[in-house]
């Protein structure tokens, strides 16, 4: 008994044909019109911004008179912000990491806390301005300052860190593991010196990402009120300061049209950091990458 | 002593298994007396009595999920990685129970050596790989970590094939000197007993062979315990042979009287081929 009808099967193939090049085309023109509105998006910011980009421009204070706006305090207050956020979160997140793969009793409550994590990390960032308000800027009465700001981001991207550095923990192969124990390494050991080398690339990835994200946010930086108009460079983690996100956001709702070109160079400004970081990100990826 | 399930039937001088002839013979290294082991309602070994010799190979056979593997991993303690295992039962090793909640399992593990059935070295250089052991006891003097580098190379026949290339990854290593790499990595420790888990089933004939020869040659220092899918093997390079099957030891006895005449049928059958 033949079941299939060769036949049949050839006279069917065109269409079959027709509807396998419809849907390449379908998923190509998906692809295309990402990168086309991304393109488009860097040519305008380009054309309009390159005029005001000069080295006055990172070495002026914010102005009322565009040719005079500069984005140095910004830039700084950025870099400082860094600081504070880099080694808060990257500790507390790939603290936390350890902590949920290594030590904690797998079973519901773990679960539990994992699912949760990966919530938060949905969380609108507005939500977590709300609570470096509350908390830090009123609670703990660190103002408006570096500080607090630091602290609101660090919130916001820890979830992101410590989702991406278990991912990357339990990766790390359980033969490996065995191998540490069976000679008789203790856990912490085992950790420092089998589990974390052997994570660190994926860790550093994940972390580089979640800190431009940090970089780039503006809400969280609104709700707790950091100014704009800002005429000297930070003295200290309490100082007040400005970031770059908050100067791009006041020039780009100025009336002045002139403005919109000053926010454009701040957009390029802000863009080239953050494809810095995401490149040195690539290149830890690729560089440390291990074999199994 | 422990009751062993003792061939009373053939008088062969193969088979000198009675308490007058101890004294001749190896010590005792290890001596499991009605070992239980449940994972959660599973109970995976079911009241073994076994008692290991010193400076020989002793090895374990049996069908897949017979508890030959999780036998092994009791004995240095790497079964409580898996979470929700229990135990009953003793294990004595050198006068102590080492199931006892007070026996630390690191310094168990600094005695007793292991090496897994897949090659698993770390991502580092083969010299970090040997000095791995040393240097987590706390070693740090280079010129004792290259003497203890060099001499574990040369106990696991593996010294000619590295010398020139310490410094390269493990990873640029054949499967088979990577395995002979963590057997090197298990001798660093200078352990006492060195516990395989079917150290060949992931490697091809001739690195077989190698291993084998390799572990004919450790017994003249180090008690062997070696876990194994492969009944010629066992036949070929163990001394004594503990046949397990469903989480039963079904016979435990000298190897050549284990293939020869063994005294239970399901032996007979399982090392004729007729299942497993």
């Amino acid at each position: 008994m033949k079941y299939v009808d060769h036949a049949s099967v050839v006279k069917r193939m065109g269409s079959r044909m027709i509807v396998n090049k419809i849907f390449k085309a379908l998923f190509f023109l998906a692809t295309l019109f990402a990168l086309l509105a991304l393109g488009l998006l860097f040519y305008r910011i380009f054309i309009q911004g390159i005029g005001y980009l000069s080295l006055d421009f990172f070495s002026n204070f914010g102005s009322r008179f565009p040719e005079k706006a500069g984005i140095k305090a910004a830039l700084i207050g950025s870099l400082w912000m860094m600081a504070v956020v880099a080694p808060v979160s990257l500790i507390l997140g790939v603290g936390s990491a350890i902590y949920l793969e290594e030590y904690a009793k797998k079973g519901k409550i773990n679960d539990f806390i994992r699912m949760n994590i990966s919530n938060l990390a949905g969380v609108p960032s507005v939500v977590f301005g709300l609570l470096g308000l509350t908390i830090f800027v009123r609670a703990l009465a660190l103002g408006n300052s570096i500080l607090a700001a630091g602290f609101t981001m660090s919130l916001l991207i820890l979830p992101v860190i410590i989702v991406s550095s278990q991912e990357a923990i339990r990766a790390v192969p359980k033969d490996l593991r065995e191998a540490s124990y069976g000679m008789g390494a203790t856990k912490w050991q085992t950790i420092a010196r089998v589990v974390l080398p052997s994570a660190i690339p994926g860790i550093l990835t994940g972390g580089i990402l979640a800190l431009s994200r940090a970089i780039g946010e503006t809400a969280p930086l609104v709700v707790i009120g950091i100014p704009v108009i800002i005429q000297f460079l930070p003295e200290n983690l309490l100082s007040q300061f400005t970031a770059m996100p908050m100067q791009i956001f006041d020039w780009a709702k100025r009336p002045q049209e002139a403005f919109q070109s000053v926010a454009a160079a701040g957009i390029i400004v802000l863009m080239m950091f953050l494809l810095l970081m995401n490149s040195i990100a690539v290149f830890i990826r690729n560089k440390f990458q291990r074999r199994y | 002593m422990v009751q062993l399930k003792v061939n009373k039937q053939t008088a062969s001088p193969l088979a000198p298994f009675k308490s007058n002839q101890e004294s001749t013979e190896n010590k005792i290294v290890y001596d499991t007396r009605q070992l239980n082991l449940w994972y959660g309602n599973h109970h995976a070994l079911k009241n073994i009595d076994l008692a290991i010799k010193e400076n020989e190979v002793t090895a374990i056979i049996g069908p897949s999920g017979c508890g030959k593997s999780t036998y092994i991993k009791t004995l240095n303690r790497m079964v409580e990685l898996v979470p929700s295992v229990k135990t009953s039962g003793q294990i004595i090793y050198r006068d102590r129970n080492i199931l006892d909640a007070s026996y630390g399992v690191e310094e168990l593990r600094t005695k007793v050596g292991m090496v897994f059935q897949k090659p698993n070295p770390f991502p580092k250089s083969i010299y970090d790989n040997i000095a791995y052991g040393p240097r987590i006891h706390g070693i740090k003097n280079k010129k004792i970590l290259d003497g203890i580098v060099e001499q574990s190379l040369r106990g696991a026949a593996i010294w000619d094939e590295v010398k020139d290339r310490l410094n390269e990854n493990a990873y640029s290593l054949s499967g088979g000197q990577q395995q002979r790499i963590c057997i090197a990595r298990a001798l660093a420790i200078e352990p006492d007993v060195i516990l395989m888990d079917e150290p060949t089933s992931a490697l091809d004939p001739i690195s077989t062979l190698k291993v084998e020869e390799l572990v004919q040659e450790l017994k003249q220092n180090y008690s062997i315990i070696i876990v194994t899918h492969n009944m010629q093997q066992a036949a070929r390079i163990s001394d004594r042979t503990a046949f397990f099957l469903n989480g039963e030891v079904v016979e435990y006895d000298k190897t050549d009287t284990i293939f020869s005449t063994p005294s239970d049928k399901r032996t007979e059958d399982y090392i004729s081929g007729r299942f497993g």
